[in-house]
């Protein structure tokens, strides 16, 4: 059996982390959007699902990485929209509506993939980009600095997110209507807009986070794509306390231990697979009592918002 | 929650027929508008819809077989669904009725495995016990860990689900594999089958009906009594209505919460544990065929009431059915059913605003009504 701590082995567990991380950090940084104007959606795996089916077959057909993209920020939208009207216009129980727009999800990309491709197939996605001069670095260059550019837009969005959401009046609007819509509703905010918004981008970044799945880590598609990385992106929210670098460091612990249990079972290390898909779901309930980041939750997370209601 | 709890149970006062009529008829149509998208999607893949829906109708009524089949997958729906009803009823939002099915499916098949030699009448009542418990301890982690420490029951039931599939997985394959797998070297990932006193007794020769289908309806007339007859059943759907004002009257949340938790694995888990005495014989993957999720849609059709969701469970339990059938008549994916189904909860959550709004007015008017004349 090879060592398992070699450098050589360390680095890859490192490599592939890093790359775990992207469909985590699109659609947690997107959650964390909704969840500060105080739509929890939860039914972002089922968005990535559907926007990952539809960017593999854009690809497959066109063979342009390009359009495959824009395929998943459309569905992503659309189904954002869906997400809205029914959680904000409708005013519906989040919690539930999200398990809804997950089944649909699931069923309608199953449904799709069975009829228009049917057997599992394989593109040519988003190759490795290596970055000049830092990818050159030795160890560091090939850790951080030879992926895909969906991978450095994943990490790239982190201080975006945190800048749109701490220093522009867009992200204190989004923030006063997940904390106190009443107010930000007197003082002329519109809650509506707002959570449109937020949980639209919410969306695209979900669909975003569906295609770098199927057309850039795995570069193919089957049923249940996903395996639930949705619903562990909507955990890692709450894990990292509604911040974006917060979610950062949940979405590199996840995808680390991801990426240890993958190496684990390449190396031939005797745990059997189960417990080790088991652990990062484990390692998230864990998570979640021992959190104490409960509270800085938006304060109007969950409860739709009536005008004329304290 | 936001679902209504009617006035008669407090006042007596005469049947609401008109509420009951108005809150079956939304869902109904919102159930109508998910059948016309799905319509459109046939029609996008080229199939006839009238000729796809004909054929789903015929499968999951139009014979014997069809019909069993139907009640058959009604049952475990019915069982989640009136897990779902407590919880609901609590507030709390369990999606983990996946994954409280496979525990009570575990439990259910190592039971009389282990004590193959006891007879019938003494191992099912003892085995759809375990699978209660199994399926209660896995609602109970979510249900304590939201009580103690606040942690969202929406997660971490999701968590717990993923985590019975892997267990399961492991387990059919290690300790519970079928001994007859492993000498004759197939290795399938399946469980020994039962002793046959263990299984339940077929309804009708032939088909796959079981008592199975008995034993849930009745304990959807048990848990409309618990709910709306004893001060437990009062205390937990008074904690759903108005949290604080249960708090107030000294009611404690957190406690109830998680005992509705608890409750709902626990018939998740019967569910489990009758899908294994009563269809499969043994413990195989997709043991749960989804039924955690449709027995939500099962539930929330029938207004998050017991004796509601009964009818409710028929309807779905038929969809899943017909959609089989419709599979191989028209050869389209029955994860058309799943789209459909999860539009429906879309539609339903979505309509409860028009459902609020009508309560509301009718009150009002109720009020004006009223009202000492001059």
């Amino acid at each position: 059996m090879t060592d398992v701590f070699s450098v050589s082995v360390i680095v890859g567990i490192l490599t592939s982390a890093i790359r775990l991380a992207t469909p985590y950090l699109y659609a947690a940084i997107g959650e964390t959007f909704a969840q500060r104007s105080g739509v929890l959606n939860l039914g972002v795996d089922g968005i990535m699902l559907v926007a990952a089916y539809g960017s593999f077959y854009v690809v497959l057909k066109t063979g342009n990485i390009w359009f495959g993209l824009l395929a998943a920020i459309i569905i992503g939208l659309l189904m954002g929209l869906l997400m809205s009207f029914i959680s904000v216009t409708l005013k519906a129980e989040q919690g539930i509506s999200g398990i809804g727009l997950y089944m649909f999800g699931l069923g309608l990309s199953s449904l799709l993939f069975k009829t228009t491709i049917g057997t599992v197939k394989t593109v040519t996605g988003f190759q490795p980009v290596k970055l000049p001069l830092l990818g050159d670095i030795p160890i560091v260059g090939n850790i951080f600095f030879n992926h895909s550019l969906l991978v450095y837009g994943a990490f790239l969005l982190v201080p975006l997110a945190w800048w749109v959401l701490e220093k522009t009046t867009w992200g204190l609007k989004i923030k006063s209507v997940g904390q106190n819509p009443a107010a930000a509703d007197s003082l002329g905010v519109s809650v509506e807009r707002v959570r449109y918004t937020s949980v639209c981008i919410g969306a695209i970044l979900a669909g975003i986070a569906g295609a770098s799945l199927s057309i850039s880590l795995l570069n193919l598609f089957q049923d249940n794509v996903t395996a639930g990385q949705g619903f562990i992106a909507v955990a890692l929210v709450y894990f990292g306390g509604w911040r974006p670098f917060g979610v950062l460091w949940g979405a590199l612990l996840f995808s680390t231990v991801n990426a240890f249990q993958l190496w684990m079972q390449v190396l031939g290390v005797k745990i059997p697979s189960d417990v080790a898909i088991m652990l990062p779901y484990l390692l998230t309930i864990a998570a979640l009592a021992l959190s104490t980041n409960r509270g800085l939750a938006p304060a109007a997370l969950n409860k739709p918002f009536e005008r004329g209601e304290s | 929650m936001t679902f209504e709890i009617s006035k008669k149970q407090t006042k007596r006062q005469k049947f609401d027929w008109a509420s009951l009529f108005f809150n079956a008829l939304l869902p109904l149509a919102g159930m109508l508008i998910a059948l016309l998208i799905g319509a459109v999607m046939l029609l996008i893949l080229k199939v006839n819809p009238l000729v796809a829906y004909a054929e789903l109708v015929k499968g999951a009524f139009g014979n014997v077989s069809g019909i069993t089949q139907t009640l058959v997958k009604a049952t475990p729906l019915l069982l989640v669904g009136l897990g779902i009803c407590i919880a609901f009823r609590a507030s709390v939002i369990n999606i983990g009725g996946e994954g409280q099915i496979i525990v009570g499916a575990i439990a259910a098949t190592w039971f009389p495995l282990t004590f193959r030699t006891w007879p019938g009448w003494l191992l099912i009542p003892l085995t759809l016990l375990v699978g209660f418990a199994a399926g209660a301890v896995w609602g109970f982690i979510p249900g304590i860990l939201k009580a103690r420490v606040k942690v969202n029951e929406i997660l971490s039931t999701v968590m717990m689900n993923a985590v019975a599939l892997q267990l399961m997985n492991l387990l059919v394959r290690s300790v519970l594999m079928d001994p007859a797998g492993i000498t004759a070297g197939t290795y399938l990932a399946q469980s020994e089958r039962l002793p046959e006193q263990v299984w339940l007794t077929r309804l009708v020769p032939q088909t796959l009906l079981h008592t199975g289908s008995i034993i849930a309806v009745v304990l959807a007339v048990l848990v409309y009594i618990f709910l709306w007859r004893t001060t437990i059943g009062y205390r937990i759907r008074a904690v759903g209505f108005n949290p604080e004002a249960a708090r107030f009257a000294g009611i404690n949340v957190p406690f109830n919460q998680a005992l509705a938790l608890t409750l709902a694995g626990g018939f998740a888990g019967i569910a489990g544990a009758i899908e294994v005495l009563g269809v499969q014989h043994r413990l195989l993957e997709g043991i749960t065929s989804g039924y955690g999720f449709s027995g939500i849609v099962a539930a929330l059709f029938g207004g998050l009431h017991p004796l509601g969701t009964i009818p409710a469970s028929i309807l779905f339990g038929a969809l899943l059915v017909g959609g089989d059938k419709m599979q191989r008549a028209v050869q389209v994916p029955n994860s058309l059913i799943s789209t459909i189904l999860g539009l429906v909860v879309l539609f339903v959550v979505g309509s409860a605003l028009w459902s609020r709004r009508w309560a509301a007015k009718r009150q009002m008017d109720a009020a004006k009504n009223e009202e000492p004349k001059p």
